[in-house]
């Protein structure tokens, strides 16, 4: 068990998501940066869909109250256990009574607690990711707060001392501008790209779009010049996914996140491919982000470096525990 | 990967709309949605043929979920498709071919308490129409209404049936604190409020009614097909 003891809000348990339940109107929610969850998870050989907490306020303090194997993933960051910093993306072993603090990300957004054997919280509807707008799911629906108390699983003295390289090295996108406060992220055309003007369609493309403080897991919101489409339209209300690009009346563009609503109805103009979303949720309020186009192959292409990547590690993570396993057997046997 | 360079480039060609009276528009959102949309006006005929499509790639091995709109469908797919040309040749064969799906639904009645303070755009909605509030709650209540959709918040209805005598454009400040069970008129839209929040529909009266429980066996009291009955309970005006 876990004990939270200092906390802003917007901090939620979250998994891989729920799907499936759209056709109700629930949203997919789960994690925003899917990869550095599921490196969390892998770095602890949890099962794929076992439940974090998701940092998106700092500092964060919790303490444990029974032993148990930990990882934060996501960011770069002071990590300390009772004052002893730790490496992100490293796996390390909590005993009962020790604090953990997550201090302001140095790069990055969101963190993510990852805990042996996950968090256990009731699942629903196929979930434990928290349903903000639903008010279920997650604890009681809603953020977390000091005090709050959290089982998790019983992975208590699991080897640990090793790490993943962090997903903003491993998969640097080779287009990225020399700047690096501009993250680039590429984007198929959606439906109603050609109905925007040839003028505002280079402008989507070649603009540095800022990301404005009405940014959050619903959805980002930028700021850059106005996109205008050559007539107006009226459309009728339809799916939404994460990663679809709106664009309302004013022109200021609206990418959907994880707690998108299911339905709307704004034109869309693009959508962020999926390889990419997770580049978005870690870039923060302020920075700048750039368009670039791509078409369907590459877009699909782009998912395969997060899968070897995510495949590596879950060899190494399985070959290292495995030595150490074994090496611990040896000495315990030479001991008799 | 097995599709070539000039299937890859037809789908983008598709992507980009041509806007056709008669043909359905199909684009990719992303890698793993494609949306679908009927031509033509807001009909229950043609909602009744987005229908018959859910069940038809409700078969299909590839797809995930299923999102269905007004007029259109959005299909998620579990991995990208291999050949997304032939999902949407797919598509467009069922469209064709498929007859309309007819959903015995349930008939739920609801009674309203029209206008007052939890129905105050009613008398914008009178406004907007040139009549009386007593003629809007009158014709609001006149006829039945079907559930299109649910979307947007769990368990919300899109209903079609509204007398476009009192479609009303939705606000362009939205309410902020609009409660769950607002009876409202957005567009040619009419629906109620599912959620507590902000929402930019005209309220015109209020039912005390819980659309969503998540922890029952089927969440959403709505379903596609269901008709829905509003019947005035109480006039403040």
């Amino acid at each position: 068990m876990i004990t939270v003891l200092e906390t802003a809000p917007l901090n939620t348990v979250q998994d891989a998501g729920r799907p499936g339940y759209r056709n109700l109107g629930v949203g997919v929610s789960g994690v925003m940066d899917l990869p550095a969850f599921q490196a969390g998870n892998i770095l602890l050989e949890n099962q794929p869909d076992d439940a974090c907490i998701e940092l998106q306020t700092f500092p964060f303090l919790l303490r444990f109250d029974a032993p148990v194997s930990f990882a934060v993933t996501g960011i770069d960051a002071d990590i300390e256990l009772d004052g002893r910093l730790l490496l992100p993306w490293s796996a390390a072993t909590a005993a009962a009574g020790q604090t953990l603090r997550i201090g302001l990300p140095r790069t990055g957004a969101r963190g993510y607690i990852c805990f042996a054997g996950g968090i256990d919280v009731p699942v629903i509807l196929g979930s434990r990711s928290t349903q903000l707008r639903g008010g279920f799911g997650g604890l009681s629906g809603r953020f977390l707060e000091a005090g709050d108390t959290l089982c998790t699983g019983d992975g208590g003295a699991s080897c640990t001392g090793y790490a993943a390289l962090p997903a903003s090295v491993a998969l640097r996108n080779e287009n990225d501008p020399a700047s690096p406060s501009v993250v680039t992220l590429r984007f198929i055309p959606a439906t109603d790209y050609l109905l925007f003007t040839e003028e505002s369609r280079a402008l989507f493309r070649s603009c540095e779009w800022k990301i404005t403080p009405q940014s959050n897991r619903v959805g980002y919101r930028l700021s850059g010049d106005a996109l205008r489409l050559e007539t107006p339209v009226e459309l009728r209300s339809y799916g939404i996914v994460p990663g679809i690009v709106q664009v309302p009346p004013a022109g200021q563009p609206i990418v959907q996140m994880a707690d998108a609503n299911t339905a709307g109805g704004y034109p869309r103009i693009a959508t962020v491919i999926e390889a990419d979303l997770w580049r978005l949720a870690q870039a923060r309020i302020g920075s700048r982000i750039r368009f670039q186009e791509c078409n369907y192959e590459e877009s699909v292409a782009a998912m395969r470096p997060v899968g070897a990547w995510l495949d590596n590690l879950r060899l190494m993570v399985s070959r290292y525990r495995q030595s150490v396993f074994r090496r611990e057997s040896v000495q315990t046997r030479g001991k008799k | 990967m097995t599709h070539s360079p000039e299937r890859s480039a037809a789908l983008s060609d598709r992507n980009a709309r041509t806007v056709t009276d008669d043909a359905p528009v199909i684009s990719m959102i992303g890698t793993r949605a494609m949306l679908f949309e009927a031509p033509g006006a807001f009909t229950m005929a043609h909602q009744r043929r987005i229908w018959a499509l859910i069940d038809a790639a409700g078969q299909r091995s590839d797809v995930q979920e299923l999102i269905p709109g007004v007029t259109n469908l959005m299909l998620v797919f579990s991995v990208p498709p291999e050949d997304p040309d032939q999902v949407s040749a797919w598509l467009r064969h069922a469209w064709e071919t498929l007859p309309e799906r007819h959903i015995e639904g349930r008939l739920f009645e609801i009674g309203v308490r029209y206008g007052g303070e939890l129905g105050e755009d009613l008398h914008r909605v009178a406004e907007h129409a040139g009549m009386t509030p007593r003629e809007v709650i009158s014709i609001h209540h006149g006829n039945d209404y079907t559930v299109c959709a649910i979307g947007s918040a769990p368990g919300f209805g899109y209903l079609h049936g509204l007398d476009p005598r009192i479609a009303t454009p939705r606000k362009s400040v939205p309410s902020l604190h609009m409660l769950a069970g607002t009876v409202t008129i957005g567009g040619m839209q009419a629906g109620i409020s599912a959620l507590t929040g902000p929402n930019g529909w005209n309220s015109i009266g209020f039912t005390e009614i819980t659309l969503f429980d998540p922890l029952t066996e089927s969440p959403a009291l709505f379903a596609i097909g269901d008709r829905i009955r509003f019947r005035p309970e109480r006039i403040e005006l």
